[in-house]
């Protein structure tokens, strides 16, 4: 707090000098702590031990990736988290942003119990909606298929493109579509040329968000899966296979391809609200 | 210029605009019912499905009102599992607290715009990298042989290492097989959940307030203890219901790392599947719901939901 008049003028750029080394320590750690696991994922992709786990691996290879490439249950897998991906997306996009819509403009009884419903399936723990969907199912007598796993990835999928799309409303002024209507424009023009330009990366950044939360998704699939396997059902199906354990690492680099580089092409797009929003 | 002709989408469109309540009904309408009737719905199924019971003849399940599966609930090993899941849980949240805060705290008010861009981007890779993908690399970084035992073998602490494998409730045979190695997992899991409320929560404490404490002479902990934590304690809080909840309900890491012990999700899990006794899972599945009703209630209290 010494360098006072200074640090007004800039406060972020002077400051960095003054951290403590015991605090730099501590970040540093963070950082490697988070990162290491995936590091350690990649590198066993290339071993050319198959039997053990042993760490530093021997040598390495590029086996794995053809042994994967040729595997046609993993390709099964891959295509059916795309499409559970692909519904669950869709549907948390129209439902997500009508809701935004409506709670972004008006005031009415029971608002705060609405924003509070959508959250739910997120802070509650995952088993929770898993087994009452499940149940849910059994006493309508539905049988587990690709779409009751959409439908309980949508329930949760809801919340995160409700967040970025009320994030973006609240920053864009209610007068312009006022502006388009005493203009002339039409309901329809008003939506196509002014609303949806508006809400587009939003809605893009929301939209990768719930593919990507549903493509890893794998707590409530166990639940809501019949015979289907997705992708992330098919890793821990495999850990129980010493045989497959050296493809899992390729195909987990597969996993974190498909959803680590639409979230950060979507956090790009969400910048200047601060990121996106909604952890999960 | 006329006025433009009215057309039948322009009439519709005027009309729904001199109606914001049914424009309102119209917009909230679908949301709200997929998430009333999905939703809701299936919890109230949940509860329902808690009031049947299994035939132990047949296998069925008995579709009519009974206490039984309730009653055949509450045993000491619910009760122990219970306790141990939140145990694990308080403690996952309690070291999540610890290890996010510095690096919150430097990323919000210490780091450069361009090394706080940079620690945003390392803190969203592993939040969205797999789940099952990380489990998995831990499995091999715990495993006999695997990165840990190589990284204190190399800096000659294996003694140690043993030591603290043989201590009784947390130890085990290897690192993977210890509630230990499951409490390292947890938080690791979900440290990005902690870290991302508490950095938004810090970046909103205004410096002026910060330099006012000093100035007026408090000692750096003073401030802390008397500014910078109070105002962060509502991020704080919404971390912990992510990092609570997530352990409390969680069946896939308690089931690849650590004791064979059950876990709250490891239990539902497994009266759901092999046991093919859901009205069981049902009704154990009400215990974490009761659990987090209150954690939210104390939590929505302490002012959590506005820094989510």
């Amino acid at each position: 707090m010494t360098s006072a008049p200074r640090s007004q003028a800039r406060p972020r750029s002077t400051a960095t000098r003054r951290t403590p080394w015991l605090l730099r320590l501590a970040v540093a750690g963070g950082v490697v702590f988070l990162l290491a696991p995936l590091l350690i994922v990649v590198l066993y992709a290339f071993n050319t031990e198959s039997a053990t786990q042993t760490f530093p691996p021997p040598s390495l290879t590029l086996h794995w990736f053809s042994v994967a490439a040729h595997d046609g249950e993993i390709w099964r897998a891959f295509r059916l988290s795309v499409q559970v991906g692909l519904m669950a997306t869709a549907t948390a996009l129209v439902l997500g942003t009508l809701a935004a819509a409506a709670i972004y403009r008006s005031r009415f009884f029971g608002r705060e119990s609405v924003s509070f419903l959508i959250l739910l399936p997120l802070a509650l723990p995952g088993i929770i909606t898993g087994i009452a969907l499940r149940s849910a199912f059994n006493l309508a007598g539905v049988n587990f298929t690709i779409f009751t796993v959409a439908v309980g990835h949508a329930t949760f999928c809801v919340v995160v493109v409700y967040n970025n799309v009320l994030a973006r409303l609240r920053r864009s002024s209610a007068s312009i579509v006022e502006a388009s209507m005493d203009l002339g424009a039409s309901g329809w023009q008003t939506f196509r040329y002014i609303v949806l330009p508006n809400l587009g990366t939003a809605l893009l950044a929301g939209g990768m968000l719930a593919f990507a939360l549903s493509f890893d998704e794998i707590i409530v699939t166990t639940f809501t899966a019949g015979s289907q396997r997705t992708l992330p059902l098919w890793i821990y199906d495999s850990l129980n296979r010493p045989r497959s354990r050296p493809v899992i690492n390729v195909v987990a680099i597969l996993v974190m391809a498909v959803t680590v580089l639409p979230i950060l092409f979507a956090q790009r797009l969400t910048r200047r609200e601060g990121g996106l929003n909604a952890t999960r | 210029m006329g006025p433009p002709r009215p057309t039948a989408g322009r009439r519709l469109s005027a009309w729904l605009y001199r109606r914001p309540r049914l424009r309102l009904s119209l917009l909230l309408g679908p949301p709200l019912l997929w998430m009333v009737v999905l939703y809701v719905g299936a919890l109230a199924a949940l509860l329902v499905q808690s009031f049947f019971s299994l035939d132990d003849f047949t296998g069925k399940v008995q579709r009519s009102f009974t206490l039984s599966t309730w009653h055949a609930l509450f045993t000491q090993v619910t009760f122990d599992t219970v306790l141990r899941t939140s145990v694990m849980a308080l403690s996952v949240t309690v070291a999540s607290v610890a290890v996010a805060f510095p690096i919150a705290y430097f990323m919000a008010r210490l780091a450069t715009p361009r090394v706080k861009a940079a620690l945003y981007v390392l803190m969203l890779l592993p939040l969205w990298a797999s789940y099952m993908v990380k489990v998995y690399s831990w499995n091999l970084i715990l495993s006999k042989g695997g990165v840990i035992e190589w990284g204190v073998h190399r800096v000659g602490l294996t003694g140690l290492l043993d030591r603290v494998l043989r201590v009784p409730t947390i130890g085990g045979s290897y690192l993977g097989a210890s509630l230990l190695g499951q409490f390292l997992v947890f938080v690791y899991m979900w440290l990005p959940y902690m870290i991302l409320p508490v950095e938004a929560a810090l970046e909103r404490v205004p410096a002026s307030l910060v330099d006012a404490s000093g100035d007026l002479g408090a000692h750096p902990r003073t401030t802390f203890r008397r500014v910078i934590w109070p105002l962060a304690k509502p991020g704080v809080v919404a971390g912990s219901i992510f990092t609570f909840s997530l352990t409390l309900g969680d069946f896939i890491i308690p089931t690849l790392i650590g004791t064979s012990q059950p876990s709250i999700g490891k239990a539902i899990y497994e009266y759901q599947g092999s046991a093919g006794n859901l009205p069981l899972a049902a009704a154990f599945a009400v215990l974490p719901m009761l659990i987090m009703a209150i954690y939210l209630t104390a939590a929505k209290r302490m002012g959590a939901f506005e820094a989510l």
